[in-house]
């Protein structure tokens, strides 16, 4: 896998750089502007340690310690009536200090609530299961494991849930290389038909765009089409497709093209 | 005998029909194109809609079965995961000969807009293909179309002799 450089704007720069750039911000606001994540939020600090808080987009943000998640969100479920886990992941922030940033999406239908719940762990580090606490963090933990690598302690089924289980790297990484390493180039190649294989199936062409008109391997130019492999040369006559061949086809009508009815209204 | 209401002797005579071993065998073989249910992505939409009743493709013997060992055809329509490849190679041997295989969309053609290190390029890196459907998903006319094209592909066939096996390798 090829290391990673950091990729902000690096085609806008070279062109023109605004001195005076601010990378603008969602504007947070203080706790203490809402009541009802104010007493939340002073319930959570008597237990555990916060070490920030506040709110952004009416969403509260809590930062916490990775020991104490599982008694947050127990906590937050039997006394707050934060009762469902809506979503759950990491973010990637290896290229800037080695971490990874863990968030926990909470619910409250009563109080028509949600608090965001994060915490910072290293690269390698595992985090706590809250599989005990939601059942949604069983596949949530499952796709990060998947996604990132990191794993979740004291989860009952700790595999991959999107890639194959032989798959090698974690694709949410921001080093993971969009067309692919060899290994994931090569995959199904590898897994049905051997390495041997490679010489003969050839590299994936990974060029969707590419078009060439005189390719009659891959491309048909309708109207125009000539047997596979023949050598294009661009004046192809007309050819005109029929459905069945001049003798007709046994056993059934010869499709009489003048007295059948063409439409040719598309809003019929 | 049955009563029937039809004359022979005069709506084109005797019940009977001359013809070769090649075009029976090759009349029974495109008119009865069993596909198999294999829909994977958005194409297989199309594909139902081309079994429904608008476009209703049993008028062709197009029926489409829920196992690979009474299907004909398998149309692969839809996006096909690396981790699915394997899947399709196994069904596709479980299809007895003569089988065909209709690509049907950009994605099972090429791999599609999933540039990405998850999706196979061209399902035809798997299995051999006989027709390829363009379209992003193909409506269901070009799948009519394509399964017409088929079917005179099929009689262009020797049935009488042994047809070589296709293989990708």
């Amino acid at each position: 896998m090829r290391a990673y450089t950091p990729k902000d704007d690096v085609q806008a720069k070279s062109y023109y750089t605004d001195r005076y750039y601010v990378a603008p911000q969602v504007p947070k606001s203080d706790v203490e502007s809402d009541e009802v994540f104010a007493s939340d939020l002073a319930a959570i600090k008597a237990k555990f340690k916060v070490k920030e808080a506040f709110i952004q987009v009416e969403q509260m943000v809590v930062y916490i310690d990775a020991k104490d998640i599982y008694g947050v969100l127990e906590y937050m479920r039997d006394e707050l009536e934060y009762t469902q886990l809506s979503e759950l992941s990491a973010i990637d922030w290896l290229a800037k200090d080695n971490t990874f940033e863990i968030f926990y999406q909470m619910l409250s239908m009563n109080k028509r609530k949600r608090i965001r719940i994060k915490y910072f762990i290293t690269n390698g580090q595992a985090v706590n299961s809250v599989n005990e606490l939601f059942r949604s963090a069983d596949w949530s933990e499952r796709e990060m494991f998947d996604m990132f690598g990191i794993e979740a302690n004291g989860h009952p089924f700790m595999k991959r849930i999107l890639m194959p289980y032989d798959w090698q790297g974690n694709p949410l990484l921001k080093t993971y290389p969009l067309e692919g390493d060899e290994f994931a180039a090569w995959y199904e190649v590898d897994k049905i038909y051997g390495k041997e294989a490679r010489e003969e199936i050839g590299p994936e062409i990974r060029d969707t765009a590419r078009v060439d008109r005189y390719d009659s391997e891959r491309f048909a130019r309708l109207g125009h089409e000539v047997p596979k492999g023949t050598k294009i040369t661009g004046d192809e006559p007309v050819t005109e497709q029929t459905y069945q061949e001049d003798g007709g086809v046994f056993l059934i009508k010869k499709l009489d093209k003048d007295s059948s009815k063409v439409i040719d209204d598309p809003q019929r | 005998m049955a009563q029937h209401k039809v004359n022979y002797t005069q709506d084109g005579g005797l019940p009977v029909a001359l013809t070769s071993i090649d075009k029976i065998v090759n009349w029974g073989r495109s008119n009865s194109l069993w596909a198999l249910t294999y829909g994977l992505a958005c194409c297989g939409i199309e594909m139902m809609a081309s079994g429904a009743s608008r476009f209703d493709f049993d008028r062709y013997g197009t029926i489409f079965r829920a196992s690979p060992r009474q299907a004909d055809v398998m149309i692969v329509a839809g996006t096909l995961t690396k981790k699915h490849a394997e899947f399709i190679k196994r069904l596709y041997d479980q299809m007895t000969e003569p089988r065909w295989v209709i690509s049907m969309g950009s994605c099972a053609n090429t791999g599609g807009m999933f540039n990405t290190y998850a999706t196979v390029q061209g399902v035809d890196r798997i299995i051999p293909v006989d027709l390829y459907l363009p379209g992003c998903a193909p409506r269901p006319e070009t799948l009519q179309y394509g399964v017409m094209l088929l079917q005179k592909k099929i009689r262009a066939n020797h049935a009488s002799k042994a047809q070589k096996a296709k293989r990708l390798m």
